[in-house]
């Protein structure tokens, strides 16, 4: 059996966590919710850091906990990214990344300590990388295959550091880089040792905006790089919606809606959990580029829209979140409008919103789903209901990623 | 000559007295701290209090249990006359164990906050990078307690450098054997010999001085490092 099923059940004083569930073997999954929600709890109990003694916990058909039988930590083969960097402050940064790798599996220590005095191939495309780059992110796409599938632990250092664009800091010691720098070690740190599965726990919460915008990049080019299932602790929507494939949504210790992200995001029951930020996520692809409007049409099941050009080549996947405020519904086609992208929708379901004047509908744009806010008044005047064709325009595309 | 060849006798004594207990200490005492440091067992109380008693009780009263317990008739003088080791009061490993008990706490207090002031997370972090906690006792909590032990190494050794009473009610006066600095200048007041007790009394000022400058000097970088 593939992928990872965990049930655990804590129940400590003033907190109680219960979950039972089953995760895919690929792609990230966000545990997303509120603080105090259980969710880093639930990533602790993976790990083994919290022992829950009524749990079970599979991996890719091995089994971690389960009645008789709990593996210490230090024996699961995963990769934990705390959210402070948490770097041991008495060994170089290099040595952070050589401690875990050390002590997995049969690594032979000369070798890497050889690493030490090696010159790494130079890595402008990690360095770039930080300012968004998209030629940065496809030059190292090679990197991460190398991780995924050597048996050479030295190749996944490197390919570790390539990825999070680390070499300039190798020899420095904690306390002499930045928090963005810091968390990009730690990251680092945690795949070298090739894990089979990546826990992450808010690992941009304790950054400043600025810093998050430089991480977000390597993150993403994480995401598309590893076949390994990531478990991504967060409570911020927009983090959710540019990294995660299947969110988990946790409220008070219980997990109240999982799936594809997509199907869970457009969902009319959970939208107090983002309150403002209610939309949903699509993963498109970009089919044409304007060049003289700087703009690029993006595809998706269903239908296309025209978004800034962020400098992707045809082709390549992109994805974009269109928050449910930035939505409006019209019964014919709309001229005479400074909005650009106008589709053809059908209404699904309606709903009450967080304020009694406010309503949220979901549209169905060929197979993919859009979420739409509107006033109860304006919703009625139009006469809208389950089943009618409508036109939708958009008044804002997010690109993200 | 400053000092007469029985005052360096009683100095070098002293440091070997002092250095023997202090590495006993690290080896007893660092286990101590540590279960001190991370155990929430109920006991854990009583066990500091006991690890305390010696800051507060008189040397005297330590010494005489000690003396009890070592004699011919206590529980471990029993245990060394049977081992063929015969029995250790007035001599210089009585000494010893005497001075393990009475600096116990000046080990272990320094390192147990050096271990609680490291915090879990170092410690789970070494666990997620596939260390066993053994393994990461010695490649992360005692890297990152390293001031801790040098503090607690220093005051164990001059707590040790300094004691008079336990000395007295176990080690006697044998030169060469139990008389250390601080008795020899005793038996130097005693026999009026002002000149001798001045001289040996300032080298143990200066040293006292010149450790606890040492001390103190390097603590801001101690707060820094934990």
């Amino acid at each position: 059996m593939g992928g990872i099923q965990a049930r655990f059940k804590l129940d400590w004083p003033g907190f109680a966590l219960d979950v039972d569930l089953d995760l895919p073997a690929r792609g990230v999954t966000a545990l997303f919710g509120h603080s105090g929600s259980g969710k880093t709890t639930l990533l602790r109990c993976i790990a083994g850091l919290e022992r829950a003694p009524q749990g079970r916990l599979t991996v890719n058909g091995a089994v971690w906990q389960d009645d008789t039988h709990w593996l210490p930590t230090h024996q699961r083969p995963l990769g934990y990214v705390f959210q402070e960097a948490s770097l041991f402050p008495h060994l170089t940064v290099l040595g952070n990344l050589r401690y875990g790798l050390q002590r997995s599996g049969s690594s032979t220590h000369k070798a890497t300590r050889s690493l030490g005095g090696r010159v790494f191939c130079a890595s402008p495309g990690g360095a770039r990388a930080a300012g968004g780059g998209h030629e940065a992110e496809r030059s190292a796409a090679q990197a991460p295959s190398a991780m995924q599938h050597t048996t050479d632990p030295n190749a996944a250092l490197e390919a570790a550091v390539e990825l999070l664009g680390i070499h300039p800091l190798l020899e420095r010691k904690p306390d002499r880089l930045s928090g963005g720098e810091r968390q990009r070690v730690s990251m680092a740190r945690a795949l070298a040792l090739r894990p089979r599965l990546l826990l992450m726990d808010e690992p941009l919460a304790a950054l400043d905006h600025q810093r998050k915008q430089e991480i977000l990049p390597y993150l993403e080019r994480l995401h598309r790089a590893l076949d390994i299932p990531v478990l991504y602790v967060s409570h911020a929507p927009d983090e959710v919606a540019r990294l995660a494939d299947h969110i988990v949504v946790l409220e008070a210790g219980r997990a109240v809606a999982t799936g594809a992200l997509t199907e869970t995001l457009a969902r009319l029951d959970l939208p107090i959990q983002l309150g403002e930020d209610v939309g949903v996520v699509l993963d498109a692809v970009v089919g044409e580029r304007d060049a003289a409007w700087h703009l690029a049409r993006v595809e998706f099941p269903g239908g296309s829209l025209w978004v800034r050009d962020g400098g992707h080549a045809l082709g390549d996947p992109v994805r974009v979140r269109i928050l449910a405020r930035d939505v409006s519904i019209a019964l014919q086609p709309v001229t005479g409008t400074s909005i650009q992208n106008c589709l053809s929708a059908t209404v699904e379901q309606m709903a009450g919103d967080h304020h009694p004047a406010l309503s949220l509908l979901r549209l169905r744009v060929g197979p993919s789903p859009l979420l739409a806010r509107l006033t109860q008044r304006s919703a009625s005047g139009l006469g809208l209901a389950p089943g009618m064709p409508v036109w939708v325009q958009i008044k804002a595309v997010a690109l993200i990623g | 000559m400053f000092l007469n060849d029985s005052d360096l006798q009683a100095i070098w004594l002293t440091v070997r007295l002092a250095g023997i207990v202090t590495l006993i200490l690290l080896l007893i005492g660092t286990p101590i701290a540590w279960w001190l440091a991370r155990s929430r067992a109920w006991w854990k109380g009583p066990v500091s209090a006991v690890v305390a008693m010696p800051l507060v009780l008189p040397p005297s009263v330590l010494g005489f249990y000690l003396l009890l317990a070592m004699g011919p008739n206590g529980p471990v003088g029993q245990l060394t006359t049977a081992l063929g080791i015969g029995l250790l009061p007035f001599t210089f490993w009585g000494l010893v164990i005497a001075s393990v008990f009475y600096s116990l706490p000046f080990m272990v207090q320094p390192l147990q906050t050096a271990f609680e002031s490291i915090g879990e997370r170092p410690l789970e972090v070494a666990a997620t990078l596939r260390a066993s906690p053994l393994d990461a006792f010695f490649t992360v909590a005692v890297p990152l307690a390293l001031p801790g032990f040098l503090t607690a190494s220093i005051l164990t050794f001059a707590h040790t450098v300094g004691e008079f009473g336990v000395v007295l009610m176990i080690g006697g006066n044998i030169p060469g054997v139990t008389r250390v600095a601080s008795v020899q200048i005793y038996d130097h007041v005693e026999a009026l010999e002002y000149l001798q007790a001045h001289r040996l009394s300032a080298v143990m000022l200066v040293f006292s001085f010149v450790v606890l400058l040492a001390l103190y000097a390097w603590r801001p970088k101690t707060v820094k490092g934990a």
